[in-house]
């Protein structure tokens, strides 16, 4: 998967979770938490959701890496590239 | 002194099969209109059930409805109606002084078997739960969601009490009212059963699952031909407050509860009792200083089982002898068995009679069950009084629970 589509796969969890957002103007550099209603229950979604989905584990303490999007994509680009 | 003060009832908001707010549930009750139908269930063949079809997203965002559970978002439609119906703001309620009493027969059962069935898809491999299952399965879900969903800071529980609950949610709201413990009680039952199969499952194994080629004749409470119980869901909340608050802010006043009463049978797993069954109705006739020639509408629990329709009828039988100015009906044989949220949504459906004096029918009551002849069925078409008073709602459950309101027109 390419960045673009790692990009459009997580924009899709997200709108699946937090489906009164507007996702369409996130600002890719800032966390994704300051933009939009994410607690950490709806985390924990996208965590599950990238299990089922794509067979991808997110460990605890690799959380921090979800921030932003920039960071998000940045992270699960070495484990999702070959999907 | 807590017997004097009088608790009114003063918005009603739910969503039953076959109506999602008081006036088109009570136009479809006196048209004779069924609210059931067949419903694909799984690992079963298709069943007759009552399943409700309310907006959803009136009162609650799309992220909490997926967050949630159905009792809850029914829980939730239903609150916020009768608050409104109530005529007050939802977004000004005295958030410390209102309260939230919801009854349920069971709670759980579908997230339960929704993530195993879930699991099932994964080799049932738990790290695929979900962590949304505890807070969706806490027996007081449904309530809980109401609260989030208002703002509300006061107290809110569901109470458990399997097909008495409906009764027990709103008995509940006037104690606490009485005890001056809450000013607003928004309280009644809900139940989200119809979405499990296990609920089918059960009572088929019991032979008390209802059949019918035409499955808006299948719940037939006291027919001959009834071979058991029509599932259904629904969610009922009464906004019930005391007289003098309601009289203060020029509410209008549905009706006001002037006796209650619910006892245990002490005897058995699932087969009622027509003997505490008869104390509980005598037992609501004395706290509200009534007689049973006083009840004008009888409202019945009968769910089309044939040996729980035998009992109440004896059970009531025993109370009011051969009454015949007693009119009796059901309910359940328009929407089927909604669970929890029985009792309410039945109180509910009669509460129009006090304006429009019509007692609503019992349908498909075709050829009556010579054991459940009662004189004052009601069958098929409404029956129009001179004026209507008081209804008497039975409401029992497995376990051996057993629960009677008494709700009188409101006079000054």
């Amino acid at each position: 998967m390419t960045r673009e589509s790692i990009k459009a796969a997580i924009i899709e969890i997200i709108n699946e979770i937090v489906p009164d957002e507007d996702l369409s103007d996130l600002d890719h550099q800032k966390p994704l938490r300051d933009q939009i209603d994410l607690d950490s229950m709806d985390f924990l979604d996208i965590v599950m959701e990238l299990r089922k989905k794509y067979r991808i584990e997110v460990p605890e303490e690799d959380y921090d890496e979800l921030s932003t999007m920039n960071s998000t994509i940045d992270y699960l680009l070495p484990k999702m590239e070959s999907l | 002194m807590i017997d004097k003060i009088r608790i009114v009832i003063t918005g009603v908001g739910l969503t039953a099969p076959n109506g999602d707010d008081l006036v088109s549930y009570r136009k479809a009750l006196l048209d004779g209109k069924s609210g059931v139908s067949s419903h694909e269930v799984r690992y079963m063949p298709p069943v007759p059930a009552g399943l409700c079809d309310f907006d959803q997203f009136r009162h609650q965002s799309k992220k909490a409805g997926r967050r949630g559970t159905r009792a809850g978002a029914m829980s939730i439609y239903s609150a916020n109606e009768a608050v409104v119906d109530a005529g007050l703001a939802i977004g000004n309620l005295i958030r410390d002084r209102t309260g939230v009493f919801i009854g349920i027969t069971e709670h759980g059962n579908v997230e339960t078997e929704n993530e195993i069935y879930n699991l099932s898809q994964y080799d049932f491999d738990v790290k695929y739960w979900s962590h949304h299952h505890n807070p969706r399965t806490v027996a007081n879900n449904p309530a809980g969601e109401v609260t989030l969903n208002m703002n509300i800071t006061g107290p809110h529980l569901c109470l458990g009490a399997a097909c008495a609950a409906g009764n027990i949610g709103l008995i509940y709201g006037a104690q606490m009212l009485k005890l001056g413990e809450v000013d607003l009680a928004l309280a009644g039952g809900v139940s989200e059963s119809a979405r499990t199969f296990g609920i089918y499952a059960s009572f088929q194994a019991q032979n008390a699952l209802a059949r019918h080629k035409d499955p808006t004749k299948a719940s037939r409470p006291f027919d001959r031909e009834r071979n058991g119980i029509v599932v259904a869901e629904g969610g009922c909340i009464f906004a019930m407050e005391r007289l003098e608050d309601a009289k203060a802010r020029g509410a209008k006043i549905y009706g006001e509860l002037v006796g209650y009463a619910y006892n245990s049978d002490a005897a058995d797993f699932v087969l009622p009792n027509a003997t505490r069954q008869s104390e509980c109705m005598r037992m609501a006739l004395l706290r509200a200083k009534m007689l049973p020639e006083q009840i004008d509408i009888l409202n019945t629990h009968g769910t089309g089982t044939m040996q729980g329709d035998e009992h109440e009828c004896e059970a009531i039988r025993r109370v009011f002898g051969t009454m015949t100015n007693t009119n009796v009906n059901n309910t359940k044989s328009f929407i089927g068995h909604a669970m929890g949220a029985a009792g309410a949504l039945e109180i509910a459906g009669n509460l129009p009679s006090f304006q429009d004096k019509t007692v609503h029918p019992t349908i498909n009551l075709d050829n009556i069950d010579p054991e459940c002849n009662l004189p004052g069925f009601v069958i098929k078409k409404p029956r129009k009084l001179d004026r209507v008073e008081s209804i008497m709602s039975n409401s029992f459950g497995m376990l051996g629970i057993n629960s009677v309101v008494i709700i009188k027109r409101f006079e000054q």
